[in-house]
Formats: C-alpha cells, structure tokens, sequence
C-alpha cells in the first residue's frame, strides 16, 4: 500500500525553485532589482573617463598598455559581480534565514539543505550576472572595449567568468553569513569588501606595493577575480587564469559546503 | 528495508525514543504507535517535549537514541522520501510573509514537486476548504490568528500527505476559530488522512483524538482513548468546591483539615479549590453539607482529562 514512489530530480531542479521563489517576491518589485546596476557605470564614468583623463595609459604586465578605462573596466566588472553576489547573500539571504524564517517551512518539504544553499547561490548568480550582462552592453556600446572586449574573442569569455567571480563570493558570502548573529555583525563583511575593493589592483597595478603586500594582495579572492577578468577583455591570457579559476571555484564550492552544514545546525537542532 | 510495508503496518512506530539538547533530555525514551487513519494526539503542558517528538517525527530533528521509523522508513536515512507525503503543521506559523496568501501555497507545491499547474489546481482547491479564497491575493501579515493557521493548514495538504503532524493547532485562537479549524481536521479525518497531533488543551484532545499519551516531562505516563483514561484514572463525576477564604490564610481551603475525610475516594485541594472525585456528586453534595461545610460555590461535572492529567502528575495543564 505504501509504495514509496522514487522521484529522482536533476542536481538543479529543486535549488531551482528557489529562485522561482524568490523571482514571486521580486515580480512586485522588479525595479528594486536594478539598483545595483549602476554603480560600476558610475565609477566607470568618473574614474575611468575623469580621472582617466589625467592619467593616460596604464601598462599592462607585458609591455603594452591600455587607456585607462578599458584597465578599471574589467575591475569594476569583477566588483560588480562581488557586490551582487555579496548583497543577496548577506542581507536578504540572513533576513529570510533569521527573521522571515522560510527556510524552517522549506525542510518540512523534500527540498534539502544543500538544495536551499545551492539555490540561493543560483539566485545570487542570476542577478549578479544581469548585472554584468548590463554593464557589457553598456560598455560594448560606448565603443570602450577597442582592446579586447568585442575585438578578441576572448573577451566574451569576460561574461562566464564575471559568473565565476559571482559564484566565489556567493559560496563565501552565505556560509559567512550562517555565523552572524545580529545585523551589527554585516559591518565586519563590509570592512573586508570595501578594502578589497579598493586596493585588489581595481584601479591600479599592484606593482605600486611592496613585494609582501603585493604577495598578500595576489592572494584575495577579488585580485583573482580582477586578474581573470583583466587578461580577457585585454586579450593578454597566460597560464595563470587557471590558477584564478582553480582558486575562485574552490572558494564557491567551499562556502556552499560549509553553508549547507551550517544550515543544518541551525535549523535542524 | 522494504520499500512497502503491510496495510497494518503503523504510520509512526517508536519505541525508546530520547532526544537530547546538550545534558537536557527532552524526549526520555518514549513507545508509541500511530495505525492508518486514527487521530492520535500527545497531550502534555509547556515543556514535557511534545515539539520535540514532533521535530523527530517530522524528520527535521535527528533522534539521539532508540528506535523511529515513519512509513516503515528511517527518517536518518530517508528524511526527503518520508517528507513527501507528510504534512506538518508547525507550532509556529511559519508562512512567507514576502507571499501572497496563494504564492505561499504555489510555490510550496513546487517544492514537494508538483508542476505549477498541478500546484494551482489544488491551491485553489485547498483555500476553498480552509475559508480563504476571497483572501487568496492578499499579503499574509495582515491575516488573523486564526486565518494563518488556516492557511498552514491548507498549505500541509499541498502535497496530500497520508499523515498530518500538527503541533498545537489552535494555541492563541478564540473559541470560534478554534471550532472551525476542529471542524476541517474532523473532516479530513473522515477522508482518511491520520492525524497525529499535540496539545494541552484536555477539550482539543477529546473532541479531536481516538486516542492519546499523556506526556510530562519528557515521559509517557498513560496511553488509552480519552474515556479509558478518565474510566481508568478517574471517577465518572468531579464535585468542585470553592470555600471562602478565612483572614490570613494563603488558601481558601487550607482551614477544612480533616473535614472532608472519607467524602470520597480521591480529594484533591487545589489552591482555589477543592475537587472530589465520585462517582456520584449530588451524593458528595449532601454528605458535605450533613457535615456542616458551607462552600460558597458548588459544581457537579463529569471527569475531563484534565482531571487525569492532575491525577497522574499532581498538577494541572495549564499552569
Ligand atoms: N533546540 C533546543 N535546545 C535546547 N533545549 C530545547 C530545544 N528545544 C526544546 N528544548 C527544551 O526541551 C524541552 C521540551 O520542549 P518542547 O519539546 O518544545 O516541549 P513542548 O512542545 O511539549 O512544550 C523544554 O524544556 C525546552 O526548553
Ligand atoms: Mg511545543
């Protein structure tokens, strides 16, 4: 009588639902989603053209150089992608795990920890990722990209990776955020993302530091990020992207692991 | 383990069952069965780990020693199988407040797997049968007590479960909404869902249950129906006297010593009163007042299980 039907979904299909969860909540308010848009149009504008002005061409490690905002253009598209990811896995992410409480309903159902971490994940990806399809456009269209964006081919690969970056401070964001306790603590995740955003080569070689700073610097996930995306649009790829990639996947990966463990703590005491 | 199991076989079968927080243990090694189709209930006041039992049950909670199958499976090994086909009504309401009234039921259909066609069908089916359709695009907050326990309610169904866990359905609702949720679990009863409830309400657990534990403490201390219970543990009829307080005493009745001796089989003094259990209380009337007491009020009722819980523990439900 009780044959227990066996219903074997695809890895995504329920982390999936999800998003369509979370798509629900925005169809009310879908223009919220579009606040992130422009902020690294904004510094592209006022750095990248401003002070580019002033400054002229940066040189690129091997012997060539670049107009100065097609060398923060990439930066602030890995940035873009950090805040993105950042936002929704922190704030919303410890708003509905907290205080909206929809996950305990959720483990009431087939869904699984990992399926509730992945799918937030995705989520976080998805719209960091309208982010840096925006961004693109918009620099495609400003004719910016002359070295490499729409000229190389590689430069299309600036989009996949811009995914990657996502995934990596999507991934560390939300098990980081299964340890707070109170909002308070989200100000100690800002002190770690503006520095990062700052100084991790974003809008200038790093060979201005020392050799231990630049070693300390090479080792933040938005350097990596920066570094990737930077040798794409510039079409100066070397081996070392896969080290960017290796590096950005794992730390992704990781967080999830670590999310879905931390899940299980709290919500199934 | 098989993957079917026999007609007869319990929905629920536990047998030393513990759970434990750190050194506390909440749940201390309890044997329960709960067959197809019966309402079963646990009935037991703040704190003697009814939430606890259901949290394992509902496979959200792993159990820390003894033995728990639900639909024959191991909810450690099968949590995701056992879940598709309960239904669970948690102590909380845990609806998604960023939902609408149907949202919340749409997308909880979705992750029990249902396609969203399938998942409206039976939304819009499900808010006819708990009250709520003209509600149905409204936002969640504003809705009563009594309406968001509907709607988690109606939201359990979503995947027609077989089993229903319900943990203290009509805590916090007025005698009305109380009577209209008792009245859609009576007939989702009758459809044949089995209904595995918590209370500590003594008249929930009678209108609701075919049979019940009582729990306290962490401990099952009596199993039956509710009438075996109170014929078991009870007389028929409860005589409830209230005396008037005498100048600088802590309770009403601590000045009777002695008087009541011998009226009956069992006498209890509470703080505002006095219950004596009979099994015929005009007769206990009369022989109080042949003893010249004069309570300033005095109620012949039958024996509720309430008045088992105080026989079996020394306090009452509802503290
Ligand atoms: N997550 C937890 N951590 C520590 N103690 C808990 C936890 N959950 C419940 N308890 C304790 O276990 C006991 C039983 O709680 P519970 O099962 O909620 O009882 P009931 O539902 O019958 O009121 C209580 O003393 C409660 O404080
Ligand atoms: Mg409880």
């Amino acid at each position: 009588m009780l044959a227990l039907r066996t219903y074997r979904p695809l890895p995504l299909t329920r982390p999936a639902r999800i998003v369509q969860r979370n798509m629900l909540v925005y169809r009310h308010s879908f223009m919220v989603i579009f606040s992130g848009f422009f902020e690294p149009l904004f510094y592209l504008f006022s750095m990248g053209f401003g002070v580019g002005a002033l400054i002229g061409n940066v040189p690129l490690g091997n012997g060539s150089s670049v107009s100065y905002a097609v060398f923060i253009a990439p930066a602030l598209l890995a940035s873009s992608s950090m805040n993105g990811a950042i936002y929704e896995t922190s704030n919303n992410f410890f708003y509905k795990l907290k205080h909206a409480k929809i996950y305990d309903a959720i483990i009431a159902t087939p869904m699984s920890l990992t399926d509730v971490a992945r799918g937030e994940v995705m989520w976080a990806l998805m719209r960091g990722s309208l982010y840096a399809v925006g961004f693109i456009v918009v620099v495609a269209v400003l004719g910016l990209a002359g070295l490499g964006l729409l000229t190389s081919p590689l430069g299309l690969l600036a989009f996949p990776a811009a995914m990657v970056v996502g995934y990596a401070f999507a991934g560390a964001g939300m098990a980081a955020t299964t340890f707070v306790r109170q909002w308070r603590d989200f100000d100690y995740m800002q002190l770690a993302i503006m520095p990062m955003f700052l100084f991790s080569g974003t809008f200038y070689p790093i060979d201005a530091y020392p050799p231990a700073l630049q070693a300390f610097v090479q080792c933040t996930p938005l350097y990596r990020g920066v570094h990737l995306i930077r040798a794409l649009t510039t079409g100066t790829p070397d081996a070392t992207l896969l080290i960017d990639l290796a590096y950005l996947i794992a730390l992704g990966s990781i967080g999830l692991a670590i999310t879905s463990r931390r899940l299980g703590k709290l919500l199934q005491s | 383990m098989p993957e079917t199991a026999p007609a007869t076989a319990p929905l629920i079968h536990a047998r030393g069952l513990r759970k434990c927080f750190g050194a506390f243990t909440a749940v201390d090694g309890v044997d329960f069965d709960v067959a197809p189709g019966e309402a079963f209930g646990f009935l037991g006041p703040n704190g003697a780990g009814k939430t606890s039992t259901m949290r394992m049950i509902g496979t959200v909670s792993p159990v820390t020693s003894g033995t728990l199958t639900v639909f024959g499976l191991d909810p450690a090994r099968h949590g995701a199988k056992i879940r598709t086909r309960l239904g669970v009504v948690p102590q909380a309401d845990t609806l998604d407040n960023e939902l609408s009234v149907l949202e919340n039921l749409l997308i909880y259909g979705r992750y029990f797997d249902l396609s969203w066609a399938e998942s409206r069908r039976r939304a819009i089916e499900l808010l006819e049968f708990v009250q709520l359709t003209d509600r149905a695009n409204d936002k969640v907050e504003p809705l009563s007590g009594g309406m968001k326990r509907r709607l988690v309610i109606a939201r359990s169904l979503i995947n027609e479960p077989s089993l229903l866990l319900l943990d203290e359905p009509t805590t916090g609702l007025d005698p009305q909404a109380r009577h209209l949720l008792w009245d859609r679990l009576y007939r989702l009863k009758q459809r044949g869902v089995t209904l595995c409830l918590t209370t500590h309400y003594m008249d929930e657990a009678e209108q609701l249950c075919d049979r019940l534990v009582v729990m306290d403490r962490a401990k099952i201390v009596a199993e039956g129906s509710p009438r075996q219970l109170i014929e078991k543990y009870v007389t028929k009829e409860v005589l409830e006297l209230r005396f008037p307080r005498a100048e600088g005493e802590a309770d009403d009745s601590a000045h009777l010593d002695g008087q009541l001796d011998g009226l009956a089989e069992r006498i209890e003094q509470l703080p505002d009163r006095v219950l004596v259990y009979t099994a015929d209380g005009e007769a206990a009337v009369a022989t109080a007042f042949e003893r010249g007491l004069r309570p300033a009020s005095v109620l012949v009722r039958r024996s509720t299980l309430e008045d088992v819980f105080l026989r079996l523990t020394g306090r009452s439900l509802i503290e």
